[in-house]
């Protein structure tokens, strides 16, 4: 019998197709690495057009079997944008923490009209759930130099709650990331970081 | 040295490492990045073939050389490529050859589902099936061997999970077979009656060296934990079992053709309850009743088709009464928030294909459709595609309906077109076109030729000039194509100019005749296509009539209500891409280029 085995941290990150998920979810892949865990990732995103939605599920721990987890079980929920957060907070454990963008998205069943954008999105997940921060990545991705850069923001916000310490994500950001773009990346990294230190 | 790879990653890595000098594929989620990643690795001739038979039969020929092979698709490309699949089983291999078929549960990106075990079963070959990226890896290589040993052609199945999913591979350097590569003459090779008198013989007694085989490979094991629930399980289904039921027992098969049933009734009479957990059809569960072994829940309990994950397993056999799921996975979750707008896929902004679906459904022709991106012009608010079942089918089938219906396939109400795009066609559109021209059809044909694979990520074709490894190939001419085939109308047409559209289209309905309408213009995404800044709404003129939506853009968006409670229109000008389909649909000027404003002086 494997003894041994504790269950693995689950991570969902979701958002829209262009938001730089695949890239975050892959940054924390090599953190997690960098720290010595076993991993399992897998995503899942719609024909390659922009737009549409991705998920993507990170596991790591000891020992993963499966690639992905279901709803219930994420520690954490990193969403690009406020519809994908309502869209997945049922993933969320009880305990569970939501890091997410407050800035909108619209689906294109909404700007074509043939849908609404849900009213009053940041009072409903405040709502129905305790542990939440709310960001807006896009502006203080700006202010770090490029608003593309809100994916790094992001992660630095919720890396605090993740058991990584900051030398792992330094080594990770600056092998990873391409030389050009490394110091915005970083000082947006920083600045989300900051967002939730105070 | 450990690295993290998806499923294809590793599979891409194993073929390097085992020494394979041919490796052939046509695109397909989820097998694709297979070959994108082995045309990496310099040291293997990779290509993109124009089909799935194809690719098959280039990797047999290989094969015949001594030169290790794989060949690449996804489930229905297999359909594809039965035929020779079927009869590499009768000749038998020289070189190792794995054949993957990348199998889809649940439809992520696939017409149907079906489970090509079933192929290994029929071909009477070994199908292995591997569980994560570092199975992929190493499952391949040890097929090229059992290829060689047992002297067939082996299956490799993976589904979406396992090809898409990453985790730790171990990497390793490559190692080429020491042999001569060279051509052989070997009656083997001819299938003609009077050399096979033997051949059925000798596969069944090749079978009976393959089930020998499989009950001594390490890729099929006992896991014993506690012996009350003994689950029997491979590939994604063994991962999400082994986290639903930690303390269980696990038979952990890697061939589950042919199972391994010696072993199987070993761990049979060594547990309490067996269950067996598989995702699609129930193949490990057959094959053990036809051995005798007894087993008490199968596919009773869990879904025929579809997906599973770790939570639907402890969830269902629970309810079974079958004890120690993890409780973890059993907690009720928050309810899911109802009533979500969608994010649908769509046509991206700009795309060749939106002019010529505008046109469609304005003319509510009955559309033959096919497979590809443009297969979105079924979705609002075209609703301009009435069938769609298999690659190259929009032509073939639009002749049989035009045979069935004779005469009444020329009144007003039966008016019919195919649309197929460039990769399609190549694929299998041309046969049945040659077939439409010979049996004097007269179908009206729409290629959407965009110069590339769009739906699978842009992958070359034969009219991109380019091959897999980078080196330049003849382009081939769609339209030349066409006429040396015997139509004696083909268009070529600009799919942004909509009036074109209709009066090709409409022109070529008219004639009675056999026609081909080329619609061209490059993919905006693979080749980064911007034509002029965006454009822009004069907000003056906007009506709020909405008739630009019908062109489907992303980059058009409803304003909020204004003062009259009327919601104009806006250009997203990150999106727009300035192709001005939505200006033509515009009665009232109302979009045009952005106009420069005059210097201040
Ligand atoms: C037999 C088979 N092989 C592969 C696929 C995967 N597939 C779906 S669409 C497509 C190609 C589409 O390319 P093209 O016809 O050029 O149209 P585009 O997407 O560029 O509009 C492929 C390879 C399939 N569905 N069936």
């Amino acid at each position: 019998m494997d003894t041994a085995y504790q269950e693995p941290m689950n991570l969902l990150l979701s958002g829209v197709g262009g938001q730089g998920v695949i890239l975050a979810s892959f940054l924390l892949s090599q953190v997690a690495l960098e720290a010595g865990y076993d991993i399992k990732q897998s995503e899942v995103h719609g024909m390659a057009q922009r737009g549409g939605s991705v998920v993507s599920h990170l596991r790591f721990g000891h020992k993963v079997y499966a690639p992905l987890f279901t709803p219930g079980q994420a520690d954490l929920l990193l969403s690009f944008e406020p519809l994908e957060a309502l869209r997945y907070l049922h993933w969320l454990k009880k305990d569970g923490l939501l890091v997410y963008n407050t800035v909108r998205v619209n689906p294109s069943t909404v700007s074509s009209g043939a849908a609404e954008y849900p009213e009053g999105v940041e009072e409903r997940i405040g709502r129905s759930f305790g542990r939440v921060v709310g960001l807006n990545a896009v502006a203080i991705a700006a202010q770090a130099g490029t608003a593309r850069a809100a994916n790094l923001v992001l992660l630095g916000a919720a890396s605090p709650s993740l058991p990584f310490s900051r030398e792992m994500w330094d080594a990770v950001l600056k092998r990873e990331l391409a030389s050009n773009v490394l110091e915005v990346n970083l000082k947006a990294f920083q600045l989300g970081r900051a967002a939730v230190e105070g | 040295m450990r690295s993290v790879m998806s499923g294809n990653e590793a599979i891409a890595r194993g073929i390097w490492e085992a020494g394979v000098k041919v490796a052939a594929a046509y695109p397909g989620t989820p097998s694709t990045e297979i070959l994108e990643n082995v045309s990496t690795y310099p040291d293997v001739y990779s290509e993109w073939s124009v089909n799935e038979k194809v690719a098959l039969e280039v990797a047999i020929g290989a094969s015949s050389t001594g030169a290790r092979a794989v060949a690449a698709m996804k489930l229905v490309g297999l359909n594809a490529a039965a035929d020779p699949l079927f009869n590499s089983s009768w000749i038998g291999v020289r070189g190792g050859l794995v054949v993957i078929s990348a199998d889809d549960p649940g439809r992520h990106s696939s017409q149907t589902e079906q489970d090509n075990k079933n192929y290994a079963r029929f071909a009477m070959i070994p199908a292995l099936e591997p569980s994560d990226s570092q199975e992929c890896k190493d499952f391949l290589m040890l097929g090229l061997e059992l290829s060689e040993e047992l002297n067939c052609p082996v299956l490799m199945r993976t589904t979406t999970r396992t090809s898409h999913s990453k985790g730790l591979v171990e990497l390793g350097e490559r190692h080429e077979p020491d042999r001569e590569i060279g051509i052989e003459k070997d009656l083997k090779y001819s299938l003609l009656p009077a050399f096979t008198r033997n051949r059925p013989k000798e596969m069944y007694e090749r079978l009976a060296r393959i089930r020998r085989r499989v009950e001594t490979l390490p890729i099929n094991r006992m896991e014993m934990g506690d012996t009350e629930v003994g689950i029997v399980a491979c590939g994604a289904a063994y991962q999400y079992a082994r986290e639903a039921f930690p303390g269980a027992s696990f038979l952990k098969v890697g061939s589950p053709y042919p199972l391994p049933v010696k072993m199987a009734a070993n761990f049979r009479s060594r547990v309490k309850t067996l269950i067996v957990v598989e995702e699609s059809d129930a193949f490990l569960e057959e094959q053990l009743i036809l051995a005798g072994i007894k087993v008490d829940h199968g596919q009773d309990l869990l879904p025929h088709w579809g997906e599973l994950d770790p939570a639907l397993v402890a969830n269902l056999l629970t309810a079974a009464g079958i004890p120690g799921a993890a409780a973890s996975l059993l907690a009720q979750p928050y309810a899911a928030q109802e009533g979500l707008p969608v994010r649908p896929p769509t046509l991206c902004p700009g795309c060749g294909h939106r002019g010529v679906f505008t046109v469609l459904s304005r003319l509510k022709l009955w559309v033959s459709g096919d497979i590809g991106c443009y297969t979105l012009g079924a979705m609002p608010p075209f609703n301009a595609m009435n069938s769609d079942i298999c690659m190259g089918a929009s032509i073939s089938t639009a002749h049989g309906i035009q045979k069935a219906l004779g005469e009444a396939a020329f009144e007003k109400k039966n008016r019919k077109i195919s649309v197929i795009g460039d990769s399609t066609f190549f694929h299998s559109g041309i046969t049945g076109l040659l077939n439409t021209i010979w049996n004097n059809g007269n179908s009206v044909i729409v290629i959407l030729d965009n110069r590339t694979t769009g739906m699978t990520g842009g992958q070359d074709t034969p009219g991109t000039g380019k091959t897999l490894m980078g080196t330049v190939a003849p382009a081939l001419d769609i339209a030349h194509l066409c006429r040396a085939m015997g139509v004696s109308r083909v268009e070529v047409v600009d799919p942004y100019d909509l009036k074109a559209v209709e009066v090709s289209v409409t022109a070529a309905l008219d004639s009675g005749q056999p026609s081909v309408i080329v619609a061209q213009a490059p993919c905006v995404l693979e080749y980064k296509v911007r034509m002029s800044d965006a454009w822009v709404v004069d907000l003056e003129a906007c009506t709020a009539c909405k008739r630009c939506l019908r062109v489907g853009c992303t980059a058009l968006s409803l304003l909020s209500p204004d003062e009259k409670g009327k919601q104009k229109v806006e250009i997203d000008p990150t999106l727009c891409i300035g192709c001005g389909v939505c200006a033509q649909m515009c009665k009232f000027n109302a979009i045009g280029p952005k106009v420069a404003e005059p210097a201040r002086a």
